[in-house]
């Protein structure tokens, strides 16, 4: 028992928070730029506008936060990127994603099979659906850097190991022949990101990476991204609808609705002075583990249906602040202050109209 | 600052549930003939009192039993071992037309509202169905409840003819929440009742919950994995750990002083939406997975991933010991 155990201090495992580059201690050195992405599905019900003309820098190192409405268009936003939406009914109408001098939009196929997986990793929200399950885990970690490092097979199969070493899989070389479904949640996850790795890769998206999982294993998988963020100096473009895993994560965030970003920041101006009303009504939405509050905040109404082409702002029917304009005129994402964006009429600071 | 009025514990309110010694296994079959070669032992010894007009909250990772024992609380699944007592009545020794005439006062709200409303019913029909069943109101009178309920909860007397799918999430969570409360139940079950909704809709609905605990005096179990909304929402506080009750006390006691070296460690992973707080803040990682309810592990359950566990743990069960008034914990070191 005691020689299995390690000391108490050791399980106890405090991470004092190393100094976190927010904002200017990022280089803005963009590695990718996307412009006017659009999305649409053709649906039996009717055409779907699941992403409408999104525009976001991505910077060398940096990590870029996503929030939204369920169905705002994360999800698809990222996946257009890499081009992962199913196609049809999927279809990128418009728009523009340049990374190193090429637009992953345009270039062809096979050159954009070299990329992802290799320069721009993905990591799904669910890893039982892109894990594949008939194979062992090190056969698809190896399989990855077969595709995409010409390595022999011998440093293949220690890259594997020391993969799984590097994301605190216990007992790695058992692992790796191991099946996903004979691994828990927590470790799938873990396997994920070390196949997304796998190539040191320059990007990273994470799909609600910790949706998913127990509160106690997401923070092993947090730390887990932190420590290999610094190691590696990744940029990481991750979603989620937990603005607790953004404060804590993100140097700058996107907030998404009705396929639109509504509102870009540095993560500490984004909470303290939230320049939309959708922002806001969110981060008072949510109760704080740390403080007893008051009622709720709630916003009012459901979100946008997406069928329609949004002419007016998405969010005016459930927005406190609403005035004739927002109904005529969809507003566009401007600089309000040097660092800050938003896509709205009203200065709620003001408390009058934007000019 | 302030507190809302629900959430203000008052210790001279009388116990309207109470549940001892609980147990609830589930066989494990095996081999051609099915034997029983073990059990899951989702519920394993779970004791607390829910006083009236307020909420307990249930907290615990997935698999803890936290749904067990709603379901067991209710009578929907018979308990293995101990009682649950419902206004000084032992439910678990109830059966058939005895246990039929007390479901009206205990309901349920369950985590999905997509699953637990019948597509082929109209509204009108699945909240008027427990009216119906229990034969309290009919006809024209019946109509009018049906609408009352429906205003109640937010939603117009108009959607009374409508199929669940034409509806959101969050308007489907509140069609569920009318029909738990069509009898007017004294006690209702909530388990993850907001989980499936986005965030914005779930703080309309934890707000509709705690105005009618407000005006119709309303006794709740709230299980969730959100500590949070838990916080927000309860009185008092149970935290579950693979079948066991690790630490249960009034909500600010919990959240301010928590005695378990488990509840210490799930409150500091929960991260806060602020991010000045998330830069100072300090966690307690812990290593390794649950383990299963099929293989706890002996001692105590929480052994293999104590931080703080020595020689005993492994060997010697901790006693359920109230060390402050009101606030229980499990652990051999707790003071
Ligand atoms: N394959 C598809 N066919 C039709 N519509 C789709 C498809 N995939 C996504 N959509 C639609 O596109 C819109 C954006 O979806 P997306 O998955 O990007 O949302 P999201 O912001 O990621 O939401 P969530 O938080 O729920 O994951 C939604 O209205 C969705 O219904
Ligand atoms: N009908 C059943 N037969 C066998 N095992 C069961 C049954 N119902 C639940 N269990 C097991 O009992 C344990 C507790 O389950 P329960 O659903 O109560 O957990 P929970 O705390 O509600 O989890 P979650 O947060 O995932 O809803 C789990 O290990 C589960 O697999
Ligand atoms: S543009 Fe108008 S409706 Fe839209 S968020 Fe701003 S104030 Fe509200
Ligand atoms: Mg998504
Ligand atoms: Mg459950």
């Amino acid at each position: 028992m005691t020689s299995a155990r390690r000391a108490a201090s050791d399980w106890f495992k405090y991470s004092d928070r190393r100094s976190r580059k927010t904002g200017g201690g990022v280089a803005n050195e963009p590695v990718l730029e996307v412009s006017g992405l659009t999305t649409q599905f053709d649906t039996q019900d009717g055409m779907v506008h699941a992403v409408n003309g999104v525009s976001f820098t991505l910077n060398k190192g940096e990590f870029l936060g996503v929030v939204g409405e369920s169905g705002s268009g994360k999800s698809v936003t990222m996946m257009s990127l890499l081009r992962l939406i199913p196609m049809p009914p999927g279809e990128i109408v418009d728009g523009q994603a340049m990374y190193n001098g090429q637009d992953l939009l345009h270039i062809d196929l096979d050159q954009l099979r070299q990329i992802r997986g290799k320069s721009i990793g993905f990591i799904f929200q669910d890893p039982m659906t892109s894990l594949n399950p008939v194979l062992t885990v090190g056969f698809q970690i190896e399989e990855s850097l077969k595709i995409h490092q010409h390595l022999p097979t011998e440093a293949r199969e220690d890259r594997a190991l020391e993969l799984l070493e590097l994301v605190g899989i216990p007992s790695p070389a058992a692992r790796l022949k191991s099946y996903p479904h004979e691994l828990s949640g927590g470790m799938r996850q873990r396997v994920m990101i070390a196949v997304a790795l796998a190539c040191s890769p320059q990007i990273l998206i994470a799909d609600e990476p910790t949706t998913a999982l127990d509160v106690t294993i997401q923070a092993q998988i947090i730390e887990l991204v932190k420590d290999l963020r610094e190691q590696f100096g990744t940029a990481v473009i991750w979603i989620t609808h937990d603005l607790g895993v953004v404060a804590g994560l993100a140097d700058r965030v996107l907030v998404m609705y009705g396929g639109q970003i509504v509102e870009e920041a540095p993560v500490a101006d984004l909470y303290a002075r939230p320049q939309h009303p959708y922002t806001k009504g969110l981060l008072g939405s949510v109760p704080r583990l740390d403080q007893k509050g008051d009622d709720l905040v709630t916003i009012p109404g459901q979100p946008p249906s997406m069928f329609r082409v949004q002419t007016q702002c998405p969010f005016a029917p459930r927005c406190p602040y609403v005035f004739d304009r927002c109904r005529e005129e969809n507003p566009p994402l401007l600089p309000i202050t040097p660092t800050q964006k938003a896509a709205c009429w009203w200065d709620m600071e003001a408390g009058e109209a934007r000019v | 600052m302030t507190t809302p009025e629900h959430t203000r514990f008052n210790p001279d309110s009388e116990v309207l549930v109470s549940v001892k010694d609980l147990k609830k296994h589930f066989p494990i079959r095996g081999g051609v003939v099915k034997r029983q070669v073990g059990a899951v032992k989702a519920v394993d010894g779970v004791s607390f009192d829910i006083y009236q007009g307020h909420t307990l909250g249930l907290v615990g990772e997935s698999g803890s039993g936290k749904s067990t024992i709603g379901r067991v609380m209710l009578q929907l699944d018979p308990a293995t071992e101990g009682t649950v007592t419902f206004d000084d009545i032992e439910l678990t020794k109830l059966r058939g037309e005895k246990l039929r005439k007390l479901r009206p006062r205990m309901q349920m709200v369950f985590q999905d509202p997509h699953a637990s409303l019948n597509p082929r019913m109209t509204v009108a029909s699945i909240i008027g169905e427990p009216l119906k069943e229990h034969g309290t109101v009919r006809g024209a009178e019946r109509r009018e409840r049906i609408e009352e309920l429906l205003s109640l909860v937010g939603l117009e007397p108009s959607h009374a003819n409508r199929y669940p799918h034409e509806f959101s999430g969050g308007q489907r969570q509140r069609i569920g929440i009318a029909r738990a409360i069509a009898l007017n139940p004294e006690f209702i079950v909530c388990d993850e009742p907001i989980a499936a909704l986005d965030v914005s809709i779930q703080s309309q609905i934890v707000n509709l919950l705690v105005n009618l605990q407000d005006h119709l005096g309303l006794t709740y179990l709230f299980i969730s994995h959100d500590l949070s909304m838990v916080r927000h929402i309860a009185d008092r506080v149970a935290v579950l750990y693979l079948g066991k009750v690790m630490e249960m006390s009034d909500v600010d006691t919990l959240y301010n002083h928590p005695k378990h070296p488990y509840t210490q460690a799930l409150l500091s992973a929960v991260p806060v939406p602020d991010p000045v707080v998330e830069l100072t803040r300090r966690r307690v990682i812990l290593e390794g997975d649950i383990p299963s309810p099929a293989n706890p592990p002996l001692g105590c359950p929480f052994n293999t991933r104590c931080p703080v566990a020595q020689e005993r743990c492994s060997l010697e069960e901790p006693e359920w010991r109230e060390l402050d008034s009101g606030h229980w914990v499990a652990c051999h070191f707790a003071e």
